[in-house]
Formats: structure tokens, sequence, C-alpha cells
């Protein structure tokens, strides 16, 4: 279980991370959330091929890591945990399509190694990317600006609950595991059976919760709709930020960068 | 017409299983008064508080806030002069910081900014905790947290101020802030509360619940001093009424 709350702790990190103070963190995260929302097209949207094409796109998460002052290896960290994830989304790939597309010396590669390295790259791109979004804006404030941008509330008022009550959530199956554990001694206690039964528990207890929290919310004057008590506004430095990051990522997007400068380099000669 | 006045006329009140959680349970309780309502678990006591802001609808009876009867149409009115504590303030503090959360109620009653503002900063320095005001909940310690919830309620400026189980899981000190800050509070106070010495030291009345029924109602002293009624009802004497441990003399 200490790898579970460790995990949570860590997220907290995140949160302490969103509190700081550089020109990036005080921008509106509607900017961030725009821009951040234009990389990810720009990323997913290329060939299942390109992976050069695709280097020239590190630049944005590595000026935003620079610019609002993050732990390059913390947020590696929470890159690289994700990364079986599009292991498993890739594996295959080299099974499937084993065409060869690219001969290196002696060595072919097929498609299927191509598509597969690509994947890896953009779910780093894109996974790292969201991560510095939320290590400079926050995950409240990444809502709110959803809602801004014209997010149903309910779903913003939704993913708020979801974040506020996660860990209210893990410490209470934290401590249902911990029970469980010591009362196993050693063993499994009792597997599947034991599990079940806990998890079901844990179900019916957020269910109570949930209600419980509807009460203070009701007797609090709620009638279904969130009101909000903070004003922000796209100022100039938001303009700026958006059309000098929106510029590079369509650029990026239509050229193939690192061709051109290749032959730019190779063509002097 | 006092706001303050809370009326309940033979409430009672079945769950769907069958459960008679209260029995025709009647008291009023008049501007200013302090009132402690106890008893053993499973009396009725947070079936009780749930009447009082309108989420439990009565079986039979009637509940009266400042005069108007409960209804679908009082709601709201009677809403905002029940504030309510729960006891988890984990259920309490559902906004993404602390502010967010004092500034909930006010929000709701569609108040200008500039006195959410305002509300918000004298409710948090009233329970002192303007310096957590930008703290996400879940980062607070207990103490903190119960105070908090407090103020997401002082906010709204209450003219009833409802809790249920004030002291639990606080420690000594965080238990005797929060004792000295209801103190401060002079509109009239509802506790239910397993905590008989806060009980003591906070109500000028105290109503004993048991079984879904008003066993006892009147002065703490009294109450406490009825042994046969506290073991009947699963209660003991306040430990401050109690005799020395040491040297055996009663106090």
């Amino acid at each position: 279980m200490s790898t579970f709350d460790g995990a949570i702790l860590d997220f907290k990190r995140l949160e302490t991370l969103a509190s700081g103070d550089t020109t990036l963190h005080r921008l509106d995260p509607r900017a961030k959330v725009i821009v951040t929302a234009l990389f990810i097209m720009a990323v997913v949207s290329h060939d299942r091929y390109a992976i050069t094409r695709l280097f020239p796109f590190f630049i944005f998460p590595a000026a935003l890591i620079a610019a609002g002052n993050l732990p390059l290896a913390y947020i590696i960290r929470k890159v690289l945990l994700l990364c079986p994830f599009a292991i498993v989304v890739g594996i295959f790939n080299p099974l499937i399509d084993r065409t060869i597309v690219l001969q290196l010396g002696d060595i072919g590669i097929s498609g299927g190694w191509l598509s597969f390295a690509s994947i890896i790259v953009r779910s780093t791109l894109t996974v790292g990317t969201a991560f510095v979004l939320l290590a400079l804006t926050g995950f409240p404030a990444i809502c709110r600006a959803l809602e801004q941008l014209g997010i149903p509330k309910l779903f913003a008022a939704q993913l708020l609950f979801l974040y506020r009550y996660i860990f209210v959530l893990t410490e209470e199956a934290g401590r249902a595991s911990r029970a469980r554990e010591l009362r196993s001694c050693g063993k499994k206690g009792q597997g599947m059976t034991s599990f079940a039964t806990m998890v079901g528990h844990l179900l019916l207890r957020t269910w109570q919760r949930a209600e419980r929290i509807h009460v203070a919310m009701l007797s609090r004057g709620f009638d279904g709709s969130f009101r909000t008590s903070r004003k922000s506004s796209l100022g100039s430095n938001e303009c700026i930020f958006i059309a000098l990051w929106g510029l590079f990522l369509v650029t990026a997007r239509i050229l193939d960068l690192p061709k051109l400068i290749g032959t730019f380099i190779t063509g002097g000669f | 017409m006092s706001h303050h006045l809370v009326e309940l006329i033979e409430l009672r009140h079945t769950y769907p299983d069958g459960t008679v959680a209260l029995d025709g349970v009647t008291f009023t309780i008049t501007h200013g008064e302090a009132v402690g309502v106890i008893g053993a678990n499973g009396a009725g006591k947070s079936t009780l508080l749930l009447h009082l802001n309108g989420y439990l609808t009565p079986g039979s009876g009637e509940v009266r806030i400042g005069h108007s009867l409960l209804t679908k149409e009082t709601l709201p009115e009677i809403r905002r002069t029940v504030g309510m504590v729960f006891q988890d303030p984990d259920d309490q503090l559902f906004m993404p910081t602390v502010f967010d959360d004092v500034a909930f109620g006010p929000c709701n009653m569609g108040l200008a900014l500039q006195d959410i503002e305002k509300r918000v900063t004298a409710a948090l320095d009233l329970v002192e905790a303007g310096h957590l005001r930008d703290k996400p909940p879940y980062h607070l310690s207990g103490g903190e947290k119960k105070r908090v919830a407090i103020a997401t309620i002082l906010s709204m400026e209450p003219s009833i101020l409802v809790m249920d189980e004030p002291t639990s899981g606080l420690d000594p000190h965080a238990r005797r802030q929060l004792i000295r800050l209801m103190g401060d509070f002079h509109h009239t106070k509802i506790f239910t509360s397993h905590d008989l010495d806060m009980v003591m030291e906070l109500c000028s009345r105290v109503i004993v619940l048991s079984h879904g029924k008003v066993r006892a109602d009147g002065a703490p002293r009294e109450i406490f001093a009825d042994e046969k009624l506290l073991a009947e009802c699963r209660l003991e004497k306040p430990l401050s009424m109690q005799g020395c441990p040491v040297c055996g003399v009663n106090s």
C-alpha cells in the first residue's frame, strides 16, 4: 500500500507546483488550455509513421518547464509511469505491419516498428505536456478554464468533485486495504472474495458520502448551478502567448522542420 | 417576529426500512438558547438534525423555524436561517480551495462580489483560519478542517447554528479552541454530542433523546445529576461532575 499512498502524495506535489509564481503561472488558465489543446491536436494528427517530424514539438514542453521553473526529473518520472500504457497500445504493431519501409544499411525496419516508436513519442509528448499544464495551472483552474471555454457546467463540476474526492477515496481504500493486509498474516487474505467485498463496501460508502455532500450543499443554498466568485481576464500577455505558440505549432505541423533544417545544412555543400 | 425560534411539534420519522427514528418529538427552542441534544448511538439525534433544515420530510408532525412552517416554499429561506455543520468536515468542504468553499454559500445567496469577499474574510478571521484561504481542503489538518467547515456556515450569517458532533476527532487543543469559538456565537445554537463536558460547558439546556423520544429536557446540572435517567439512556455523568480519580472527592 505504501506505493499507492506514495503515488497520491506525489500527485499532491503537482498542486504545490501549481502555486508557483512565474509569468507562466500567472497567465490566464484559458490561454494555457487553448495552446495545450492545439499542441495535442498538432501532435496526434500526424501521419502514423511520423517520428522525426514530431521532434520539434519537444520544444514546447521544454520551454514551459524551463520558464515555469518545474523540476524536470519529476515530470519525466510521471511520464515514465504512464509509458507502459503506450507500450500496450502499440506492442502489436510490429507483428501486424511487417512491410519494410526503411532500409538502414542491411537492417530493414518495418512499418510496424516505426508506428510503434511513433506512438511512444506521441504519448511522451502529449502526456508530458498535460503534466506540465497541470503543474503550471492546477486542476481546479483548468476546470474553470474549460467551463469558461464552453464545456457544460455539469462536466466541469464532475471533474472538480472527482479531483476533490479522489484523495478522500484513496485514503479510505488505503485504510481498508491495510486493515485487510494486517489480518491476512502475510497470505493473500482470502484472495478475490474479500477483495470484491471490500470494493463493494467502498462503493457503498462513496454513495453515502455523496449523499452527505449533497445535504451539505443543499444546506448552503445550492440550487443546481455553480457560481464562481473569481474574475479572470484575457489580457495582452495571454494573446501573445496564444499567438506565438499557435504560430509555432501550425508551422511545425505543416512544414517538415527537421527536413528543412537538414536540407538547409546539407544544401550548403 | 424572531428568526431564531425552533419549534418541533409531535415530529415523527420512519425510515423506508421501517425503523422508527423519531417518535413524537416536541420542543421549542427560543432565541439565544444553547441546547445540547444528547443520547445513545441510534437514539435519533442525526435524524432530528436533518429535519431542522428540511433535508428529511417529517412522517407526521411539524417543524417551524422562526414561526414559519417548514414547507417546500419556505425551504430556501429556512436553509438560509439554519446553518448546519456536519460531523465529517470532508463532507462539508467540497470546493477546490478554502476560499471557494467559504464563498459557496454567499455565492448561492446571490451576493455581490465585494460582499462575498468581505464575508469570507470575516468568517475565516473569526475561526482563525485566514492564512488557509488559498489551500485545498485535503492539505488541512483535522482541526483546521473543522474550523473551516464552521466558517463556511458563518459566512452565510445564519440565525441558528446547528452542529453534529462538533468536537469528535479533535485533539484537546483544537477542542478547546472550538469550544471558545462556539461560546462567542451568540445566536441560537443546537449541538448533538457525546462530549458531555462540552455540553456542560456550552449549553444552557439539554434534551435527552432515547429511542426517538424526548426522555428529559432541562438544565444540564439537573439532568446530569439524575443517575437513573443517565443509565437508562446509556449515558454517563460528564467527567467534570465525577469524583477525582486520585483523592475520590466529589466535585
